[in-house]
């Protein structure tokens, strides 16, 4: 479909080759497997491709098309046009990794104002170029910490509203290390920082809290993270970057680490992916960084420059004795939340913050006036919070469904004692009507 | 000229983006959670569009020019794949939906899997890896487990050859392997003595790229195959180079036990300037068991009348989670798109185009390169930057130079098994026109290498930026252009 | 390239200066001429470690290629470089000298017979 070659120009080229036919260049391939016959369907053109992905497309219902109350790691914003704009240009879009600086300005100079940004945001000193996605940047925390103790401290205690995804990524990623210890999943989900103090000990690698929490909620680590740093451990806040357009940043709390998911930052929900994971630190952890950093630099005419830097990290230079094997991250996502970032600004992040915020609490402000229902969450939250329904979840979204509503997250799948509990996430999406109407749809499950 | 910042373009109170007013009653921000200062630029629109257009045009592209780069597979990313990709339908699906919504995606997520599993010959996909290292990652993990499932404790090496990515080891390494390596024997194979002399019951298992990192097609990979599997190893597949084999040979027909995919190297998902790539991973019969949750499956089998309801299903004895979700959705829609494009035929036509390209490339450039392993390649090839008559011209000074030209240079020293490696990977979209260009400038830049090296030595001549300081960069570490308490 | 020959040398590139019952351990010319500007270096043991031989003691890093430094010898740590890590461009400069790593005080001093001397340890950088 996609190749140029007319018939004339390929016996051209097999003449020049020194072959007969193109059969003839695939001699070392065993004759009698060569050439299997694959059942799959026969080639479509545009045309008819497009055709069947409009149909795929179509057979879902989606939070364009329903009012969505559902996150728990995945939110529905606006995307500017803009963001789109910028990354469908082909000299971004099909690019490679800049290991050849000269011809790769535009997206080294993207990943430095992007590293940039994150810094600032989250208030810490350094940023990496990024990672998978919140999870595996957060397993990549408990990777570096493993390795700054040299193996020395084996215990990782996990706040239990760290999100779940969060924590099973953190055990397959930790399994391949000897005498692990994973800490906190006995906790009480709605567990306070105090409960995890307690936790502490000499032998503790690395604290993992999240902020806001699973549930929403938004607590000051810093004595946390001060009692953490006296038993020499690290912290690292999985955060909502989104939020953090108007909450205290995990540098200004003391946090070792800053990790989180970056689709709060313009990327399209997409079922899961391709999204962003963040990693940044402070400046003395820099060498400890797994992945991609870029530098400022300049050429022998004094002309500024960027280059990817401290590379002799990485697994192409120092193979079995890296830390981690990443490679190929997330640099488009990265690109769109550059463009998001720069676009909203200082003023549209904290509007945005804010606009989160204030609908989220007017939402439960109301659900607790519903009869069977309670606000579980006690403030402050951010733009989610937990409500314990009347009935079960499942049923209940079932028949929001109905209401063209996307409801909240059941948070009985993970924790038993959370069963009939349901997380509320609410953006700048949803409107005050649709808020409301949320609450009516609520009020008739009961009745009904 | 240098593009300013972000930051340097800001100008203070310039606001780019507005939401609409808060339509709901406010409550005050919690007190002492709120941050002190916001440090992010302020800018218009027009700011941040000119802004990044101007670094996109910094940049070389596949789009803009014939991007060569070994084991990369630089091939053009239909333009149809974007569009579909961004179908309100899969762009607004939430991941955590009731799956009774979302059947349009679970369909074709089931689909693919059985295609990229015939596609193979293997026995179960899971698509959730984010990316090859992820899926080698992921495979490696299902060895442990299924050793370690067996009550087999003793299996802790993993045998690599010196050709592998560095990625191989890294990957051993965090899954807790030692690695002990393999060398290539003289006609580029993996050397059977050598892998004869470290097989017995500590070996867990092989990692092998085929066709390896030289672009040849190992003429032993059965022996090899079967040489670990009697030693009860299993045999891992790095998918980086399965452009050679659409069509042409399935691996899991060879006996590998495991392999990844790279959806951002075979079907055509754009790179992205280093991401986001998507590294699926199939398995034989017996390891399906092991597969990371959650797979794609049918939760209730359809009749005549209605479809089976797909779901998601957790293997009996999987490694666990890779990452959250499903993995990278958006690439699988235009993996899938690119795979209904092509059918059976097609995807055989994108192997063997590939590896004309290659031959071709290497016909007519073995007269004035050395090959050291010189005999028919697939879809790569490697030879040395570095001519007899010209003692100081190396492979940096070949690759730098080609960019005077206008091409970007080939992956360079690298595979490390060959002195001054320059590794050519055509692809199959290009041309015949485009390919002679390529010969052509790298036959007159190997006489410019004797007539004036110089002009090599300080090359690039018309990029944006000359040969940058990397030692000033690593030893300065300025990471960020801008941070409040450090101004 | 120097190679001094007051020296011990181990097949790895790292040298032994021995004083009585005392080593100093760094890397040679040859190491660092491989490596090209070295921008990093980490030392990773403490003084009062009791440490075995080719236990990794230091990291050496240039933009291009990183390696692991290793005790030639058994020994008690009795003193490191502490300057080095903010001036790791010694050891390209002065790699016998002021790029000196750790000292330690030996626990068999029959250890350093497995050694090479400097002209041994010049054949081998040749092959």
């Amino acid at each position: 479909m996609f190749t140029p070659h007319t018939d004339s120009e390929r016996e051209e080229m097999l003449r020049v080759i020194g072959v007969r036919k193109l059969d003839d260049l695939f001699a070392d391939v065993p004759i009698k497997l060569r050439f299997p016959n694959l059942e799959l369907p026969p080639a479509f053109t545009e045309i008819e491709a497009r055709m069947q992905m409009e149909e795929l497309a179509g057979a879902n219902e989606t939070a364009h098309d329903l009012a969505c109350f559902l996150g728990a790691g995945a939110y529905y914003h606006y995307t500017p046009a803009a963001v789109d704009a910028i990354i469908r240009r082909g000299e971004f879009l099909t690019a490679y990794t800049p290991y050849q600086p000269e011809v790769s300005q535009g997206t080294l100079q993207a990943v430095f104002e992007f590293q940039s940004l994150i810094a600032n945001l989250t208030g810490m000193d350094v940023s990496n170029a990024s990672h998978y996605d919140g999870a595996t940047a957060t397993a990549e925390a408990a990777v570096m910490a493993y390795h700054h103790f040299r193996g020395k401290r084996t215990r990782f205690i996990l706040s239990p509203s760290l999100n779940p995804q969060y924590r099973e990524v953190v055990k397959t990623y930790m399994g391949g290390y000897e005498n692990i210890n994973l800490a906190g999943e006995n906790l009480d989900p709605l567990c306070q920082p105090d409960d995890l103090a307690s936790l502490l000990d000499d032998n503790t690698a690395l604290l993992i809290v999240q902020y806001p929490d699973f549930f929403g909620r938004i607590f000051d680590f810093t004595a946390l993270i001060e009692k953490a740093h006296q038993f020499g451990a690290l912290v690292a806040v999985a955060v909502n970057p989104m939020s953090l357009g108007v909450l205290k940043t995990p540098g200004a709390m003391g946090a070792d680490i800053a990790v989180g998911e970056g689709q709060s930052l313009g990327l399209p929900l997409s079922f899961g992916g391709p999204y962003l994971g963040f990693f940044a630190t402070k400046k003395e952890y820099v060498r400890k960084i797994a992945g991609r950093l870029v530098g400022e630099t300049a050429d022998a005419e004094g002309r500024r420059g960027y280059v990817l830097t401290l590379t002799a990290r990485e697994q192409h230079i120092r193979r079995e004795k890296a830390t981690s094997n990443i490679c190929t991250n997330q640099g488009l996502m990265a690109l769109a939340t550059t463009v998001y970032m720069s676009l909203l600004g200082k003023h549209g992040l904290k509007q945005l913050a804010n606009l989160c915020y204030q609908k989220a609490h007017y939402a439960a402000e109301q659900i607790s006036k519903l009869d069977g229902y309670s606000v579980v969450s006690q403030r402050p939250f951010f733009h989610e919070f937990v409500v314990k329904c009347p009935k079960p979840v499942d049923e209940i979204n079932w028949h929001l469904l109905d209401h063209d509503i996307l409801g909240g997250y059941d948070l009985g799948q993970d924790y038993p004692s959370l069963a009939g509990h349901m997380l509320i996430a609410v953006t700048e999406m949803v409107s005050k009507d649709e808020i409301d109407a949320l609450c009516e749809a609520l009020e008739e499950v009961n009745n009904g | 000229m240098a593009e300013p910042t972000i930051y340097e373009i800001s100008s203070q109170d310039r606001i780019g983006f507005r939401f609409p007013a808060c339509d709901v009653p406010e409550t005050a921000l919690p007190e002492g959670l709120i941050r002190d200062e916001l440090p992010m630029p302020e800018v218009s629109e027009l700011d941040v569009i000119r802004h990044f257009t101007n670094l996109s045009r910094l940049n070389y592209s596949i789009d803009s020019g014939y991007y060569p780069l070994g084991s990369c597979t630089m091939k053009y990313n239909p333009k149809i794949n974007e569009e579909v990709a961004r179908l309100p339908g899969f762009a607004f699906s939430h991941p955590l939906q009731p799956v009774e919504t979302v059947q349009g995606n679970l369909a074709m997520m089931y689909e693919l899997q059985l295609w990229l599993a015939e596609i193979c010959g293997m026995a179960g996909v899971t698509l959730q890896p984010a990316a090859g290292a992820q899926g080698e990652y992921t495979g490696v993990l299902i060895i442990r487990a299924y050793h370690h499932s067996r009550g087999d404790l003793k299996r802790t090496k993993m045998l690599i050859p010196d050709s592998a990515h560095g990625t191989n080891p890294a990957t051993s390494a965090m899954s807790g392997f030692e690695v002990v390596g393999i060398t290539t024997d003289a006609t580029g194979n993996v050397d059977l003595d050598a892998l004869k002399a470290v097989l017995d019951d500590t070996v867990a298992g092989l990692m092998l790229t085929n066709p390896n990192t030289l672009g040849l097609f190992d003429q032993n990979v059965e022996e090899v195959i079967r040489l670990v599997h009697e030693a009860g190893g299993l045999v891992y597949g790095d998918g980086a180079n399965l452009n050679a084999l659409l069509g042409i040979v399935r691996p899991g027909d060879l006996g590998f036990d495991i392999m990844h995919f790279n959806l951002h190297k075979t079907f055509s998902t754009p790179h992205g300037g280093g991401g986001p790539g998507s590294g699926p991973v199939g398995v034989a019969k017996h390891l399906v068991d092991f597969l990371p949750f959650p797979l794609v499956g049918i939760i209730e089998e359809g009749d005549e009348e209605t479809p089976p309801l797909y779901g998601f299903v957790r293997p009996e004895k999987t490694i666990g989670r890779m990452k959250s979700f499903h993995g990278q959705f958006g690439m699988m829609v235009r993996a899938y798109n690119y795979i209904s494009m092509h059918g059976p035929d097609g995807l055989r036509d994108i192997a063997e185009s590939a590896v004309l390209n290659a031959n071709y490339l290497l016909a007519r450039l073995r007269n004035t390169y050395n090959v050291p392993f010189d005999r028919i390649c697939m879809h790569e090839f490697v030879m040395e930057g570095h001519l007899d008559d010209a003692p100081d011209v190396h492979a940096l000074d070949i690759a730098k130079r080609l960019m005077d030209y206008d091409f970007h240079p080939p992956t360079n020293y690298f595979p490390l098994i060959v002195h001054e490696a320059l590794m050519i990977e055509p692809t199959e979209t290009e041309n015949k026109q485009t390919l002679d260009r390529f010969a052509d400038v790298l036959i007159k830049i190997a006489e410019e290498a004797r007539t004036n090296p110089d002009l090599l030595h300080t090359a690039p001549h018309h990029t944006p930026v000359g040969r940058l300081d990397e030692v000033r960069a690593a030893k300065e570490l300025v990471l960020c252009c801008w941070l409040p308490d450090k101004i | 390239m120097n190679i001094p020959t007051n020296l011990k040398y181990t097949n790895t590139d790292e040298w032994v200066l021995v004083d009585g019952n005392t080593a100093t351990i760094g890397v040679t010319d040859h190491a660092q001429e491989q490596l090209s500007d070295v921008v990093f270096v980490e030392i990773t043991v403490n003084v009062g470690d009791k440490l075995a031989k080719k236990t990794t003691i230091a990291t050496v890093e240039s933009v291009k290629a990183a390696a692991d430094v290793n005790l030639p010898v058994s020994g008690k740590v009795i003193a490191i470089n502490e300057d080095l890590p903010q001036t790791p461009e010694l050891v390209n400069t002065d790699p016998y000298g002021k790029a000196w790593m750790i000292k330690v005080e030996l626990d068999n001093p029959a250890e350093l017979d497995a050694l090479m001397d400097a002209a041994g340890y010049e054949k081998h950088t040749k092959e």
